[in-house]
């Protein structure tokens, strides 16, 4: 656990240390609040479906960004070779990097909380759905995390990591979308619509906080980890 | 401290190390040496349990690098081949998570941080970042950092590259005090610092280890051949034909004529001793006058030559491997050195 902590301090840190941290904060804080008040008076309704249903879709191209470096750059530089040399174990190292990207987005998500604070002053906004909404907004975000992670985990090129993290995070969402859905084979609907990634989100959405989707999520996401600890511990043996 | 039995790694149908067996223990500083892709790194990066052996057992301070790759670990403080570190990071900051990795108690974090500081001499640049510092003080933190938790062994790739003269000097003299009573194993390209600082050295070449150990050892079993160089004033052509005729000579270079001095390499045959009173009577005998006469002196680089010479055939004319028939033909004058 000390080991976990002692990773995930030194990457939370050196996020803040780079202006990746800022820069991610204030675009992605920009953009949404951008794109959701943009409607928002249009509609004239105090509600944030809006707001939470562009989630899926914004996170798909900020996450991969902010997890494409953690492993795809230690492995260029070189500093992998100190860092999984130390006495800790590779998952040890795998969960610490997912908890500093956590937690990056942790703030980042709390920062949008002016948001609602906006909307329950203009109106009289569903608390509870506003509540589970953010619940679900950092399950899913957790998951793309898992997913952005594993992408860099599979090269040292952070572009080609962000790339890989977007396509894998796209056809998970995609597979969920109605678009998809209404085209595929009837067998595969079950399938399809429980593997997407926007679909549990959207059932948290309503407001109600079904331990089905709960647990979705966290196996998608120690699936992820999973995935990455393997591909961490295949150097070993190349 | 360090036991390694026929290890071996490949890398798809490169061999990197095969069948590598040798041993070090403490107070010991072993020097690792060999030609680029020798399989020195894969070799560190084995007992570091960054990578697996495909073949072979190692322990490293009692423990196996299979079974117990954690206790391993603790025990050994290790610098990578050209010192990677964050480069976003300050000196102490990175000093600090180091000793919270290592699990070193809160209380002695302190101690160790200043401790390794003073000993690589990074009081000067303290406040920077890692990323400000230039090569030779990048390298001193990535041996502070393998020194933060006092580990027993020490493996160090190449420490001293990238340095400035005194740097390495400095970086040569630390390794010696900490090897009086921890084990060093460190590889370099750089063999007057072996010769300089280590009391055993591992010689690798291809993958194999092909000599194992004190500089005295493997410069005897470079000698055998027991050579001569010997500088005569005299008349070349008459000189030679003389070295033809004298016994006891297994074969002679004309290395070269300089102002009427002829130079000789001289290998004697393994029987006689003697070798060099024939010379000095023979030369004087014949009129000529005797410039210099000396055993020729092994160096470290001739060892390593001696020992790498498949990869080395077309540097090393001194060590090539000679057949007895070469005894009776004459040696084309050469002008290699």
């Amino acid at each position: 656990m000390q080991n976990i902590t002692a990773i995930l301090k030194k990457e939370f840190r050196s996020y803040f240390n780079s202006p990746i941290a800022y820069i991610f904060i204030t675009f992605f804080l920009g953009i949404s609040s951008w794109l959701f008040f943009q409607s928002f008076f249009l509609v004239n309704q105090a509600e944030m479906r809006g707001f939470f249903g562009l989630m899926p879709w914004i996170f798909l191209f900020f996450i991969p960004a902010v997890t494409m470096k953690l492993w795809a750059e230690e492995k260029k530089i070189g500093t992998i070779e100190i860092l999984m040399t130390l006495p800790i174990r590779d998952y040890e190292v795998v969960i610490g990097k997912f908890l500093a990207c956590l937690a990056l987005l942790a703030v980042t998500i709390l920062l949008t909380l002016v948001v609602p604070f906006s909307v329950m002053y203009l109106g009289n906004p569903d608390v509870g759905t506003l509540i589970t909404g953010y619940i679900g907004l950092l399950l899913m975000g957790a998951a793309y995390i898992a997913i952005g992670l594993f992408a860099s985990t599979l090269t040292e090129n952070q572009i080609v990591a962000f790339i890989i993290g977007i396509a894998i995070c796209l056809t998970l969402l995609l597979i969920g979308e109605d678009i998809v859905l209404f085209k595929t084979a009837n067998w595969l609907f079950p399938i399809f619509s429980y593997l997407g990634l926007g679909a549990h989100y959207s059932s948290i959405l309503r407001g109600v906080l079904d331990s089905r989707d709960i647990i979705y999520y966290l196996s998608v996401i120690a699936f992820f980890l999973y995935l990455s600890t393997l591909a961490v511990e295949s150097r070993k043996r190349r | 401290m360090i036991e390694v039995r026929e290890l071996t790694k490949s890398y798809g149908p490169t061999v990197a190390v095969n069948k590598v067996s040798f041993e070090a223990h403490a107070g010991e500083v072993v020097g690792f040496i060999g030609p680029n892709g020798a399989g020195k790194t894969t070799t560190m990066r084995i007992l570091t349990c960054y990578l697996t052996a495909d073949a072979g057992s190692a322990t490293v301070a009692g423990y196996d690098v299979l079974e117990n790759a954690i206790d391993v670990r603790k025990n050994v403080g290790y610098l990578p081949e050209s010192a990677p570190l964050y480069a976003d990071m300050g000196i102490l900051e990175y000093l600090n998570f180091m000793t919270e990795v290592r699990n070193i108690p809160k209380s002695q974090r302190k101690d160790r941080v200043k401790s390794v500081i003073d000993i690589c001499g990074l009081d000067g640049v303290i406040q920077k970042d890692i990323g400000e510092l230039s090569k030779g003080y990048r390298q001193r933190v990535g041996l502070a950092q393998s020194l933060i938790h006092d580990p027993p062994i020490l493996i160090l790739d190449e420490p001293t590259s990238g340095l400035d003269p005194s740097q390495t000097i400095e970086i040569r003299n630390l390794i010696k005090e900490i090897g009086k009573e921890k084990l060093v194993l460190f590889s370099t390209h750089i063999l007057p610092e072996v010769a300089a600082t280590c009391s055993r050295i591992l010689i690798i070449n291809n993958g194999e280890l092909v000599a194992n150990g004190t500089l005295e050892e493997l410069i005897s079993q470079v000698r055998v051949e027991n050579k001569f160089h010997i500088a005569i004033r005299g008349e070349a052509e008459a000189i030679t034909a003389k070295l033809h005729e004298l016994q006891g000579i297994a074969e002679y270079t004309h290395v070269k004529t300089d102002n009427g001095v002829v130079d000789y390499e001289i290998t004697a045959t393994q029987e006689d001793d003697n070798i060099a009173e024939t010379l000095f009577r023979t030369v004087v005998q014949s009129g000529w006058s005797l410039v210099e006469l000396r055993q020729a002196s092994v160096d470290l680089e001739q060892v390593f030559l001696h020992f790498t010479a498949n990869a080395h055939r077309e540097t090393s004319s001194i060590t090539e491997p000679r057949s007895t028939e070469a005894a009776t033909d004459t040696v084309a004058p050469s002008e290699e050195e």
